[in-house]
C-alpha cells in the first residue's frame, strides 16, 4: 500500500507547532507534514505518503543503484527525452 | 495582489444599470426588466452581432451550402476560472470541437446560462467577456441565448450550455465507425493539461504548478488535416475520460483492436508528476484542446508534418496503430515490451493511497 | 521525478531479466504482499516478461481490498446521518459494503468527502465546529502514521468535532497466516517496501526462520521488483531463507521511529477480520483507550452493526493464492467491475478485476480464431 513518491525538500517551516514543508516532486509542489523527520534539511529527498514523509530516501543507497546500471552501460537514452515538452 | 483570475474579474467596470446589482438576485432570470437589463447590458455587448441584436424568439440563419453539423454540450466545472481558461472558454471552444470532429467548421453558437443566485456580476461579466473574446477568435458567432436563474445552493456558480452549428468541410467527414486495420494513431499534443490543471485547484487536493489549461478550437487544425488527406478516418477531442476513454469508443463502434505505445505518449514532465503523486494515469486525464486521429497508413506522415507545422498541434505525435487481434480492445505496449490493456473506467479517476 | 524515473529504466530492467533467466531453474510461486506493487507489475506488464517457472501471486497487500465488510457497512450508517461530514481517501469510495458504497451514500445526501491527506480532515473539522466530521482512517502501517498524527492533532488542539472510524491492518501478522496455512504455494514473499519504511525490517526474521521462506523487501519501480524477484529466486535456487533488503533507499532497519513511538501511543493491537480472508490474529490496529474520545465507532454507536460477506464470493481463496478469480463461480456472472461483489473486483488491480480485464482480450482473440 502505497503510493510513496520521492520528492526534495524545499521549504520547512512549523505550523501549529508541527513541522512541516514545501516538496517538490518533480515540478509539482505540495505541503507535506514533515513531523515524523525531525532531523531533515532543506534540499533532502523524502518519501511522500498521503501528504506525510514517511521516511528520508537515502540518495547514497540509491545513487549506489544508479551507478552500477550506468557502469553497465544500461542508460538508455531516455532521460534525454524527459525535458522534450517541458518549454513546450 | 491580485492572481490573474482577480484580475480579469476586477477589470471589468459595470455599467449603470447592472452597478445596484453587485449580485444575481432571482429577478435577473425572472423575464421582467432585471433579465432585459443583464441581456442589453452584459450579453448583448459582449456577444455583438447583428443575428444576435434582431432579439427574436429564435435566430433565423442563412447556412452555405453543403452538410450541417449539429452539436450541443453542457458546461459545468468546478473552480470557474483556473490557469489557461475559465468555464467560458470552455463553453465556446467544446462545441466547436465536438462539431470539427465530425470534419465541420463551426459557424453558430447558442449559450444558455444557469446561474445561482448571489453569484458575482463582475464574475459573471468575467465569464462572459471571456466566451465572447474565444468566440471571436474562434471565428463563431453567437446568435442566441437564455438565462435562468436558481436558489442560492441550488448550481455551482453558473452552468453553460451551448450548441453549435458547422458546415462540414469534407466529402468523407470522419466518424468513430471508420477506424480499419492498418490505419494509424495520432495525437496532436502533450496529454492531461486540462484535467490536472483543474485537480490542482481543487478543495484539498491543491498543488503549486506551472501547469496550464490547454483549451483550445481545434478547427484550423482539422482544416488543415482534411485538406492534406482525404483519408482521415476519425477525429476526437479526449475530453473526458482522456485519451484512453475515447480510443476504447473508437475501438468499440468501429470493431477494431487499437493497440498504442506508452513511449510515444507526450506527456509534460508536471502532469506525469501529478499523476504519479495521485495515482492516476494520464491517459484517462481530460483534454479540451487536444484530438485523436486514425488516419489512413500511408497518409498518416503527411498528415503529422502539416499537424506539427500548426501552433494547435505542435506537440502532435504518431502513439499507435488499429490492429485486428482484440477487436473493440484498447491495450499498450508498455515501455518494456509487455502489453497492458486499457479499459474503460466505470467513473472518474479518483486519487488513489495504493 | 528523480529517483523514480531512474528505476524504470528499461536497460536496467532488461538486465534484471535476463539475470532471473539465468539463474532460475525450477518453478516457483512468489507473492507480492502491497497492492501497490500489484498495481506496478501490471501496470508495466512486468508478470508477462517473466520467465514462466515464475509465478507471481498477488497477496492481500490492499488496504482497501481487505478493509472488512463490517467497517464499511459502519462507515456507510456513520455517513448517512444529516450533520455528518464524512472524509475518506478516494479509493474507498466505490468499495461495496452489503447493500451501498460511499458514491450511493452521497447521491441519496450523505456529505461524503475525499481528502488526500488526513490532515485535510481536521482542517475541514476545524472549519465546520457546528458539525460532526469523521475521517475513515483505513490502511497499513504505511498509512497509520499519518491516521494517527491527524487524531493526535485533533486531541492536541481540542478539535472536539473531529473522529476517525479506524480499521487498520497489519502486513507480518497477514504473511504469517498465509505461512501457516497448509494449504499455501507461496515460496518467497515480497515484502512491502512502504510498510518497511515505517516499521522497519526488524519484524521478518523470525519469519522467515520459522517458516523457512526467503523475505525480501521490495520497492514499487519495475527496476525494484524485479530485484526484489531475482533476490527471492536467487536465495531460493540455493535453498536460502533470509530478510533481505532490496529497497535500500527508502528502507533502513530500525525504520522510522518517531513514527512507531507515535503508533504505539494511538493505537492497540487487536484481532481484525480481512475482507474474504476471515480473522487474523493480532493483524490490526484500533484506537487504544487515551485516545477513545476520537473514535467514531464510540461516538456514533455503530459497533452494533454486523455484516455477512456474500456467500457466493472467494475472494479470500484469491487473495490467498489458493484459486484463480476465473475459477469463482460468480466470475463474470454475478460479479464484474460494475456490480463487484468482493473488493478484489473493485479496483482495476484487484486481482479479480485484473483477471476480468484481461479475459476480455483473451476471450476477443478466441473468438477471432474460432472465426478464421
Ligand atoms: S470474482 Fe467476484 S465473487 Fe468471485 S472471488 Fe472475485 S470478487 Fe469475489
Amino acid at each position: 500500500m502505497c503510493l510513496a513518491v520521492p520528492g526534495q525538500v524545499k521549504e520547512i517551516y512549523g505550523e501549529n507547532g508541527m513541522q512541516m514543508g514545501r516538496v517538490n516532486f518533480g515540478g509539482i509542489v505540495k505541503e507535506v507534514c514533515l513531523a515524523y523527520l525531525p532531523e531533515i534539511a532543506v534540499g533532502e529527498y523524502v518519501v511522500v505518503h498521503v501528504g506525510f514523509a514517511i521516511n528520508k530516501l537515502d540518495e547514497a543507497a540509491a545513487m549506489k543503484s544508479i551507478r552500477t546500471f550506468k557502469d553497465l552501460g544500461l542508460f538508455e537514452e531516455e532521460f534525454g527525452e524527459l525535458g522534450a515538452f517541458e518549454s513546450s | 495582489m491580485l492572481s490573474e483570475v482577480e484580475f480579469v474579474i476586477e477589470q471589468w467596470s459595470c455599467p449603470l444599470p447592472l452597478r445596484d446589482y453587485p449580485r444575481i438576485v432571482m429577478g435577473h432570470g425572472g423575464g421582467g426588466s432585471l433579465s432585459a437589463e443583464l441581456i442589453e447590458n452584459l450579453f448583448v455587448p459582449a456577444f455583438r452581432n447583428d443575428d444576435l441584436e434582431a432579439m427574436a424568439d429564435s435566430t433565423v440563419l442563412t447556412l452555405p451550402a453543403g452538410r450541417i453539423a449539429f452539436s450541443t454540450d453542457a458546461y459545468v466545472v468546478h473552480p470557474l476560472f483556473f490557469p489557461g481558461g475559465s468555464i467560458g472558454e470552455l463553453a465556446v471552444h467544446g462545441t466547436c470541437n465536438d462539431l470539427s470532429m465530425s470534419g465541420a467548421r463551426p459557424l453558430y453558437l447558442s449559450a444558455s446560462f444557469i446561474l445561482e443566485e448571489g453569484l458575482e456580476m463582475k464574475t459573471l461579466a468575467a465569464i462572459v467577456d471571456r466566451m465572447a473574446q474565444a468566440a471571436r477568435d474562434a471565428g463563431v458567432r453567437i446568435v442566441t441565448g437564455d438565462t435562468k436563474v436558481v436558489e442560492r445552493g441550488h448550481a455551482d456558480g453558473c452552468y453553460i450550455t451551448t450548441a453549435g452549428i458547422g458546415v462540414v468541410m469534407t466529402d468523407h467527414p470522419p466518424a468513430p465507425s471508420k477506424a480499419k486495420v492498418g490505419d494509424v494513431v495520432l495525437v496532436s499534443g502533450t496529454l492531461g493539461d486540462h484535467g490536472m490543471t483543474v485537480m490542482s485547484r481543487r478543495e484539498n487536493l491543491s498543488f503549486e504548478t506551472v501547469l496550464e489549461s490547454d483549451s483550445a478550437a481545434l478547427h484550423p487544425l482539422v482544416e488543415a488535416m482534411l485538406a492534406a488527406s482525404g483519408q482521415v478516418h476519425v477525429l476526437r477531442d479526449p475530453t473526458r475520460g482522456g485519451l484512453a476513454t475515447s480510443l476504447n469508443e473508437i475501438a468499440q463502434s468501429s470493431r477494431v483492436g487499437i493497440r498504442i505505445d506508452e513511449t510515444a505518449l507526450p506527456v509534460r514532465p508536471a502532469v506525469a508528476s501529478a499523476c504519479e503523486i495521485l495515482g492516476m494515469d494520464p491517459v484517462y486525464i481530460a483534454n479540451e484542446g487536444k484530438l485523436v486521429a486514425i488516419v489512413a497508413p500511408e497518409d498518416a506522415e503527411r498528415v503529422l508534418q502539416v499537424m506539427r507545422a500548426n501552433p494547435l498541434g505542435h506537440a502532435a505525435a504518431i502513439i499507435g496503430e488499429v490492429v485486428a487481434d482484440h477487436r473493440g480492445t484498447l491495450v499498450e505496449r508498455t515501455r518494456f515490451g509487455a502489453t497492458r490493456i486499457l479499459p474503460l473506467q466505470i467513473g472518474e479517476q479518483l486519487p488513489r493511497i495504493c | 521525478m528523480k529517483y523514480q524515473e531512474e528505476f524504470r529504466n528499461s536497460g536496467a530492467v532488461q538486465r534484471l531479466l535476463a539475470e532471473i533467466r539465468e539463474t532460475v531453474t525450477r518453478p516457483w510461486s512468489l507473492m507480492e504482499v502491497c497492492g501497490g506493487q500489484t498495481h506496478s507489475i501490471l501496470r508495466n506488464g512486468l508478470d508477462q516478461l517473466l520467465p514462466k517457472e515464475i509465478r507471481l501471486i498477488h497477496g492481500p497487500g490492499c488496504p482497501v481490498c481487505v478493509t472488512p465488510l463490517v467497517a464499511i457497512d459502519r462507515a456507510l450508517a456513520i455517513a448517512a446521518r444529516p450533520g455528518v461530514i464524512f472524509c475518506s481517501f478516494g479509493d474507498m469510495l466505490r468499495v461495496p459494503g452489503s447493500d451501498k458504497d460511499l458514491f450511493r451514500i452521497k447521491s441519496e445526501g450523505g456529505d461524503v468527502r475525499i481528502v488526500y491527506s488526513p490532515l485535510d480532515a481536521v482542517k475541514i473539522a476545524r472549519e465546520n465546529p457546528g458539525r460532526e466530521v469523521v475521517f475513515f482512517a483505513i490502511g497499513f502501517e504505511t498509512t497509520a502514521p499519518a491516521n494517527a498524527m491527524a487524531i493526535e492533532v485533533a486531541r492536541q488542539q481540542s478539535i472536539r468535532n473531529f473522529s476517525a472510524l479506524v480499521s487498520h491492518v497489519l502486513v507480518p501478522p497477514a504473511i504469517e497466516a498465509i505461512l501457516s496455512s497448509p494449504a499455501t504455494r507461496v515460496n518467497a514473499f515480497l515484502a512491502a517496501g512502504h510498510v518497511c519504511s515505517v516499521m522497519g525490517t526488524w519484524e521478518y526474521p523470525p519469519l522467515a526462520e520459522k517458516y523457512h521462506v526467503p523475505i525480501v523487501v521490495t520497492g514499487f519501480e519495475p527496476y525494484d521488483l524485479l530485484a526484489g524477484i531475482l533476490a527471492c529466486v536467487r536465495q531460493l535456487e540455493r535453498g536460502e531463507a533470509r530478510v533481505e533488503n532490496a529497497y535500500e533507499r527508502a528502507v533502513s532497519e530500525q525504520g522510522n521511529l518517531p513514527a512507531q513511538a507515535l503508533l504505539s501511543r494511538v493505537f492497540t493491537t487487536i484481532d481484525r477480520a480481512w475482507r474474504g480472508i476471515g480473522v487474523i490474529p493480532r493483524s490490526g490496529w484500533a484506537l487504544s483507550d487515551a485516545y477513545r474520545d476520537f473514535d467514531a465507532e464510540h461516538r456514533f454507536s455503530v459497533g452494533g452493526i454486523v455484516a455477512n460477506e456474500s456467500p457466493l464470493c472467494h475472494s479470500g481463496e484469491v487473495l490467498q493464492g489458493l484459486l484463480k478469480p476465473n475459477q469463482c463461480p460468480a466470475f463474470g456472472k454475478q460479479c464484474t467491475p460494475r456490480t463487484p461483489l468482493g473488493a478484489t473486483m473493485v479496483s482495476n488491480e484487484g486481482a479479480c478485476s485484473a483477471y476480468y480485464n484481461y479475459g476480455r482480450l483473451i476471450a476477443a482473440e478466441e473468438l477471432l480464431c474460432s472465426a478464421k
